[in-house]
């Protein structure tokens, strides 16, 4: 896209779009080393990411301010209205996530008296969890619609791996009543990496907004791409 | 550069902006010279005029007992004592026997009147030098102002006779009138001409080569010497068209030739100064285009076009060039009756007088020329406050 | 998409020369009945020009050539046997500056109607001015000084007057030009929010070089580019979405 006639106003819109790429960056390295602390039972690591979380939630705050000063003062039109629109919305999930991540590493805290258990569910989770959350920011950076819809796409991955972990944990914690305390925290972990891969396709979903002003929020994969006129590389 | 130099906080003495001060003074004396020249040529020229032309409204006059015989009839010169006759005015001793003809029932009797005397003794009681009066005169007027038979009165005779061989019957109202006339033909001809002109090069002609070969025409026919006017007006009205000469509709006829391009620039300049606006408000609702002259344009620009056109009828009132080619610088006693009379104008008048040796008409030149400024400064004052009253915003 | 659109006035392949100068290269749009359409784009676009040909005041610059057609309820207004002071009645417009007759508040009014002969002076002119004054909403200001000139007035003041001597001869269109680039924003909302009122009456159509005006009055919006319709829309849809490249770069500021 061409360049604004008012210098300051490209500035600030170039600005704005570094301030969520870092806070995506901190969201994301929170997320990874919420869940290393876990796997390496590194207290000292989870309380870090909770430390950290002041910094995700501060960055928020700039943002916000960013996007309403721009809002009352440049009146943005057009697909500089929707960047506005579609930051606005990612922020909050980032935010959100970021609780997700301090969530786990308390999570984490809790369990050091009960060893976890289910680890190498979780694990994988976490890992499609945090790729979903990694492709999310780069389309977002890259405006790629195609990165988008294949996170929309992946999501029922993600669901499935859930739904396992959660009938896993069900089945441990009805052989052995042992095992519910360490169950339901795994459990509950999972469901903060579903969580986090639901933010992961909010973000996508609101880039393709913003690319191509089409909204496919509540629309399946086939007829998201359907819409966008798209086809997406198997993989 | 020297920085301190530009340093407008600068409080120690500044070369440059002395100098600077300087010029700017030198600069204003300059023009305060030449405005102060340029009014006192004017005070001069008004000081001069004035002084030469009050004389001329007042006029002497005597007292004599007039003897209205029947010789008197017959003989003018009877009617007074025969040492007056050179003391009164000739022109008053003719009007005698036309006064018995038409009142009988004064033949016979006798009385003391106050008549206008002649213009040497006329000049001579004003004290003027070279006024002409033999010296024997000198001491019969002595002798009657002595007696208090002498005395001034207002010269009321100069706005009611015409043109005269003898200066203390020279009057203006000949010329006068006959310059009313002129100018009546003038505006009547000149300015629906030029107006309807102006409006159709302005409002309705399309812009080509031939409406601007016009536009240049007529802005070079208004810088053309009026003599030229007066040749133009010779050949077409009294040669072609045979407008008799010397009367006040060939005068007329040429004045409006001359005066046409000033009244056509003028009314131009009053339509062009209309804001375009009106005329797209006034179409936007669907008037057309004579509506949209007529009922906006027109009343918008009149100011500026009376004020044009009176400019350019006091321009026409002042002329003389012209008017000699077709003969009206005549001398011509009696005020016209009808507009294809022999008749003289205002300027020619005054050209006419200043062309006379007697004393007595220098001072009516002088007043003649008084009068011909009052009325052109009034036409003018006229198109100074129409102007100053269309100068309001729309 | 709202339903029950109705085409006012259609332009069909519209082509205008200022000479030998092609200043528009052949645009085709509808405009709805009951709505406002917006023109935007760069100065000398086009799109003030284009306004002008929709009641033909562009026949009053020489050498302007229109090739194409116009169609006001189907009838073609470059028609021969067409008289332009009748469709100026039936298209009326305001101007970019106020631009009241140096007369009355009531004269400004009351002209339009006299010369078209609609009603004859007296108590049925008094009516008909006072029905246009109020549906400019200019009433109740001007309602105690009628015979006060027109051009007294403040220019916001002065706008309104403009239109209710428009809506005077009861047009079925109205084309503003710029009606608020000489005004203040107090007195260009009140435009705003009158032409808002209007619509329901007039199909209105609107020049603007203030973007946020024609997002906040117009249902429809066209975009202008060199003598090019780049794009026409839904006022929602270009302001959030348009589809062309042109007319997002314009909108967002990028133009240039």
């Amino acid at each position: 896209m061409s360049e604004h006639t008012i210098k300051r106003y490209e500035d600030e819109l170039n600005l704005l779009k570094q301030k969520v790429i870092a806070m995506g960056g901190l969201v994301e390295k929170a997320v990874r080393r919420s869940m290393k602390s876990l796997l390496e039972l590194d207290a000292k690591r989870a309380r870090k990411v909770i430390e950290r979380d002041s910094a995700i939630n501060t960055l928020e705050l700039q943002i916000d301010e960013m996007t309403r000063k721009i809002l009352a003062l440049r009146q943005p039109a057009a697909g500089d209205l929707r960047f506005i629109m579609t930051t606005i919305k990612i922020v909050t999930d980032l935010e959100r996530t970021g609780d997700m991540a301090e969530a786990i590493a308390e999570t984490m805290l809790q369990s050091e008296d009960h060893p976890l258990t289910h680890l190498a569910s979780l694990q994988a989770m976490a890992e499609k969890a945090i790729s979903q959350l990694k492709d999310a920011l780069d389309c977002f950076a890259r405006g790629d619609l195609h990165l988008a819809l294949s996170i929309i796409q992946k999501d029922g991955a993600m669901d499935l791996m859930f739904k396992s972990l959660q009938r896993e944990t069900l089945t441990y914690m009805m052989e052995d009543h042992r095992e519910i305390s360490t169950g339901l925290l795994a459990y509950s972990i999972g469901k903060n990496l579903e969580r986090i891969g639901d933010h992961a396709v909010n973000i996508a979903e609101m880039v393709i907004y913003m690319v191509s002003s089409h909204d496919v929020r509540h629309l399946n994969h086939e007829a998201a791409s359907k819409l966008l006129n798209l086809q997406t590389p198997t993989e | 550069m020297n920085k301190e130099a530009n340093n407008f906080l600068h409080q120690g003495a500044n070369p440059r902006k002395r100098k600077r001060e300087r010029a700017d003074t030198r600069f204003r004396w300059y023009g305060l010279i030449a405005l102060g020249l340029a009014l006192s040529f004017l005070v001069f020229f008004f000081v001069d005029i004035i002084g030469q032309a009050l004389p001329a409204f007042k006029q002497t006059e005597v007292l004599v007992s007039v003897n209205y015989t029947e010789e008197a009839k017959s003989n003018y010169n009877r009617a007074v004592e025969h040492k007056l006759t050179h003391i009164v005015s000739r022109a008053w001793l003719r009007t005698i026997p036309a006064y018995l003809e038409a009142h009988p029932e004064a033949v016979g009797t006798s009385h003391d009147e106050w008549v206008p005397a002649d213009s040497r003794v006329d000049q001579y009681v004003k004290k003027h030098e070279g006024h002409g009066l033999k010296s024997k005169y000198q001491k019969e007027v002595d002798a009657l102002q002595q007696e208090g038979k002498v005395r001034s009165s207002f010269n009321i005779a100069f706005f009611e006779t015409g043109d005269s061989k003898m200066p203390e019957n020279a009057g203006i109202l000949a010329a006068a009138v006959g310059s009313v006339f002129t100018l009546l033909i003038t505006m009547l001809v000149a300015v629906p001409i030029g107006v309807m002109t102006a409006i159709y090069l302005e409002e309705f002609a399309t812009d080509n080569r031939f409406t601007r070969l016009i536009e240049v025409n007529i802005n070079n026919l208004a810088a053309i010497p009026s003599i030229l006017y007066g040749l133009l007006g010779l050949a077409i009205f009294i040669s072609f068209m045979g407008v008799p000469r010397s009367s006040a509709l060939a005068g007329g006829l040429t004045l409006a030739l001359m005066t046409l391009p000033l009244i056509i620039i003028a009314t131009r300049a009053a339509l062009r100064a209309v804001p375009e606006s009106i005329r797209e408000a006034a179409y936007g609702l669907g008037a057309s285009s004579l509506q949209t002259v007529w009922h906006h344009v027109l009343p918008l620009a009149m100011p500026g076009i009376l004020t044009g056109s009176i400019i350019g009828l006091a321009q026409a009132m002042g002329e003389t060039a012209p008017l000699i080619i077709v003969g009206m610088m005549a001398y011509i006693p009696e005020p016209p009756s009808s507009i294809l009379e022999a008749t003289t104008v205002l300027p020619a008048q005054v050209y006419t007088w200043s062309t006379e040796s007697m004393h007595g008409y220098i001072e009516r030149t002088a007043a003649g020329i008084l009068v011909l400024l009052t009325v052109l400064l009034s036409l003018n004052a006229m198109a100074v406050r129409l102007r100053n009253r269309s100068e309001k915003t729309w | 998409m709202s339903t029950n659109l109705e085409t006012k006035i259609s332009i069909r392949d519209l082509k205008l020369w200022y000479g030998s100068y092609e200043a528009l290269h052949g645009i085709d749009l509808d405009i709805y009945s009951g709505k406002v359409t917006a023109f935007i784009g760069p100065s000398g676009c086009g799109k003030s020009t284009f306004l002008r040909t929709l009641n033909r005041m562009n026949d009053r610059i020489q050498g302007c050539k229109v090739e194409g057609k116009i169609l006001l309820e189907g009838n073609d207004i470059y028609a021969p046997q067409v008289d332009v002071v009748q469709l100026r009645t039936h298209v009326g417009m305001v101007f970019q500056k106020p631009n009241p007759f140096p007369k009355s508040i009531y004269e400004n009014v009351a002209y339009a109607p006299r010369i078209h002969g609609m009603v004859q002076d007296g108590p049925e002119m008094d009516e008909l001015v006072e029905t246009a004054l109020k549906k400019a909403s200019i009433w109740n200001e001007v309602k105690d000084k009628l015979h006060q000139p027109g051009t007294a007035l403040s220019g916001g003041q002065q706008q309104r007057l403009c239109i209710a001597r428009t809506i005077a001869v009861q047009p079925d269109v109205i084309l503003m030009d710029e009606p608020c680039s000489a005004l203040d924003p107090i007195a260009t909302a009140k435009i705003e929010e009158l032409m808002d009122e209007l619509k329901q009456e007039y199909t209105i159509v609107i020049v603007t070089h203030n973007m946020q005006q024609a997002a906040r009055v117009s249902d429809y919006t066209a975009y202008f580019y060199l003598g090019d319709l780049i794009e026409f829309g839904e006022t929602q849809q270009i302001f959030t979405a348009p589809s062309n490249k042109k007319t997002e770069d314009y909108i967002t500021g990028r133009f240039g």
